[in-house]
């Protein structure tokens, strides 16, 4: 059962408010968000304490900052879009936090880091700052630590620019915590976290002859645990594995993923909607979940001819293809997400509908995130879709369904059962009632 | 140099496509006519209405997929993914065509169509793009891979030079609601597109007039208006992925005018040589010549109103520089 804890919304709404990524961090505490107007907006986990005891880990606004501004490209005379495409937490390594964001062309990492506490008593300033005259100092006091309003301040440490000729639409960090990969449409660069003019390029794809270009790069991440290894996945449904030992251009797959076509359901809009919107590796490292337009697969990473298994998340959109394709509807990007056991799934749909999926018992869920069902401690009732012709009630009708409302992004806390899905311009978190 | 062009809203009839439910099936509605019937029954007439709703459906389909490749937001670059899945699609529908023998016929037409429009006046300017759509699509049976011209530099724009097509061509299609067929493939004749040329940036002089010269005189008005919507052309595609890269190329001469003029003495013009008086053996100058296309008689060159006019305004500028 799960309950709404959290609703973070803009009090008017306009474009650039649109949610556009969301991640949780290694340890649950912070949650991050990027929007289209290039801002990330960080939540901070409440700690559960004895004063506020229906708190219960609440996530409220940590820090807000403008991570990428709108640019134009003058050779070509367009504009790059500062809208935040992904959002990756860096592993913890002292007090401040770290996270790189990206657009369409430059990937930048951001350190946040907090004070909550001043330093008081100099013994060379007084407390407005100005300096003490020398001679009037007759004894030495040391300067106390006294606690202050909590400031967090977020600054960009490295800008990974000019690396991109296409549009980025993925950035994973490797396990190594000291590289990590950024992916266009044709191609693939690993980049040293510490180094910003220089990235290898390890995947190619484009063709001699643009004409000739059939099939792009849709996602990529690395390994969780095999800092050698990653994946990439197409527009024509297929997964790449690829071992960065193996050559220094990794263009020749060590394990390539492809399930066959079902050839009495193909029509014209079977490669659009085997295109491959996202890729997730378990936690286990063992496994790794594709989403593309109707379903989610589960792939056993020794198998490659098919996946073992696949979970069908709108199914009922299958007759209503060409509408979705007039309206664009059906190049939609969706993500997908496991939860910390690797257990369970989740992924969005329309009408502001989302789906889990549980790996052990089968049993799947559709949950709504709307401002009616989502008060706080208000407890989320399933839905359902009615496909036949017999509408029951509380079952909404495939025609009702609002395609704009879509939940594309949304994130599954690494520990506990904790989720947060976007809504456009909203964030709703959920968590499992305990009792 | 942003990319604008005409656009007419093409409507295309919800109700037309696709019905609810109707899951389109590739072996769906294949049924082969029934061959030599005396009489037309009712299962071959429900066949043909079959086959014949499958052909309009995917003419829509080709129609909406070539709409959408126009219809870049040219404020941001457009999305790569897309645009290749659309191609694809495009490519499908056109690899369908050519195998049911839908492509051929299409493309027969069309050079038909176009032989009369070449000369026609008002469609100079759309023919000739034709024209260059025609000839490659007769050349080719297998259809060419669609070019997804990317977002990246000079490699492109060499694509683009290469294939002597003008990039900024827009084109849009009106889909006239379609008429009873008359034939085995409806989706032929249904549809009358309506082209709007932006630019002839990089026009092929020597295409036009060797189609000029062959095909004029053939083929009647009326098959003009019979034109299929040419977007299966792999032409129209180059063209539509052109897009991609913004080119404003310097508007070139009216291609009538440079013929006429290719073997004038540039000298002519020369005030120096005005002044110092006339030659005694006149070369065959350009005030000669526009002489020999004055309004009394009929033009033996071009038919195209706009040139004469060009013309009439050269002479005029001529008589001055002349002083006669």
């Amino acid at each position: 059962m799960a309950e709404c804890i959290s609703l973070m919304s803009a009090s008017s709404f306009n474009q650039a408010d649109i949610i556009s990524t969301v991640e949780f961090n290694y340890s649950g505490e912070l949650l991050a968000t990027g929007d289209k107007g290039g801002r990330v907006v960080i939540f901070q986990r409440e700690q559960e304490s004895k004063n506020r005891p229906h708190s219960r880990g609440e996530y409220n606004v940590y820090s807000t900052f403008q991570s990428h501004e709108p640019e134009f490209d003058y050779l070509k005379s367009l504009e790059i879009e500062e809208k935040i495409n992904k959002i990756r937490w860096l592993p913890q390594q002292n007090a401040a936090h770290s996270l790189l964001s990206t657009n369409d062309k430059t990937i930048k990492l951001w350190k946040i880091s907090q004070r909550d506490k001043r330093a008081e008593g100099y013994n060379l300033k007084d407390e407005d700052g100005r300096l003490r005259d020398p001679f009037r100092i007759t004894s030495l006091r040391v300067p106390v630590l006294l606690p202050m309003d909590r400031m967090v301040e977020a600054s960009p440490r490295r800008i990974f620019a000019n690396a991109h000729t296409y549009h980025i639409n993925s950035i994973s960090v490797n396990s190594d915590h000291e590289t990590y990969l950024s992916a266009d449409d044709l191609r693939v660069n690993l980049w040293h976290l510490e180094i910003t003019d220089r990235s290898f390029n390890i995947v190619d794809i484009k063709p001699a002859n643009m004409e000739e270009l059939t099939e792009v790069i849709t996602a990529a991440e690395c390994h969780p645990h095999q800092c050698n290894v990653f994946v990439y996945s197409s527009s024509k449904g297929t997964i790449r594995l690829c071992d960065m030992r193996a050559a220094a251009l990794c263009d020749r797959q060590s394990k390539f993923f492809e399930e066959p076509e079902d050839p009495s359901s193909r029509s014209f809009f079977s490669e659009i909607i085997s295109s491959i919107s996202d890729v997730k590796f378990s936690h286990s490292g063992r496994y790794m979940m594709t989403r593309d337009y109707l379903s989610v697969k589960v792939w056993d990473l020794n198998m490659e001819n098919r996946p073992v298994e696949t979970y069908q998340v709108h199914e009922y959109l299958r007759s209503k293809l060409c509408s979705l394709y007039e309206n664009d509807c059906i190049f939609d990007k969706f993500e997908c997400c496991w939860n910390g056991a690797d257990s369970a799934i989740m992924t969005g749909s329309y009408n502001n509908f989302f789906r889990m999926f549980d790996r052990n018992t089968r049993r799947d869920i559709t949950l709504e995130a709307s401002r009616e069902n989502s008060k706080p401690r208000a407890i989320l009732k399933a839905r359902k879709v009615s496909t036949g012709g017999k509408r029951k009630k509380d079952e909404i009708s495939v025609d009702s369904l609002d395609f704009n409302k879509k939940i594309l992004h949304t994130a599954w806390h690494p520990k506990e059962n904790v989720i947060a899905v976007a809504a456009t311009n909203n964030l709703y978190i959920f968590q499992d009632k305990i009792n | 140099m942003r990319y604008s062009y005409q656009r007419r809203t093409c409507a295309i009839p919800r109700a037309k496509m696709f019905p609810k439910g109707t899951k389109r099936k590739f072996s769906d509605s294949r049924e082969e006519p029934v061959a030599g019937g005396e009489d037309v029954n009712q299962s071959s007439l429900a066949a043909v209405r079959m086959l014949s709703s499958y052909s309009l459906q995917r003419q829509s389909l080709l129609d909406m997929s070539l709409i959408k490749l126009q219809l870049c937001h040219m404020l941001v670059e457009p999305n790569l993914c897309r645009s290749v899945l659309i191609a694809n699609t495009v490519r499908q529908i056109q690899e369908e065509m050519t195998q049911d023998g839908t492509w051929q016929i299409m493309t027969q037409a069309l050079s038909a169509a176009n032989a009369a429009a070449q000369c026609s006046a008002d469609r100079l300017v759309a023919t000739e793009v034709l024209c260059r759509q025609t000839e490659a699509a007769q050349g080719e049976q297998v259809p060419k891979p669609f070019p997804v011209v990317g977002s990246e530099g000079c490699p492109a724009k060499e694509v683009l030079e290469e294939e002597a097509a003008a990039a900024e061509v827009g084109m849009t299609m009106s889909t006239v609601s379609p008429q009873a067929p008359t034939s085995y493939l409806p989706g032929t004749f249904g549809m009358d597109p309506c082209w709007e040329e932006e630019e002839t940036g990089e026009d092929d002089d020597d295409e036009e007039e060797e189609e000029d010269s062959e095909e004029c005189g053939s083929g009647s008005e009326g098959e003009e208006r019979e034109r299929d919507s040419l977007v299966e052309d792999t032409r129209t595609a180059e063209q539509v992925f052109g897009t991609f890269e913004i080119k404003n190329p310097a508007p070139s001469p009216d291609p009538a005018l440079e013929e006429l003029f290719s073997d004038v003495d540039a000298s002519y013009y020369d005030l120096d040589t005005v002044l110092t008086g006339m030659q005694s053996v006149p070369k065959m100058g350009p005030y000669d010549l526009l002489e020999s296309l004055s309004s009394h008689g009929p033009s033996p060159l071009s038919s195209s109103t706009s040139c004469r006019s060009d013309l009439n305004e050269l002479d005029h500028i001529m008589e001055i520089i002349v002083g006669s």
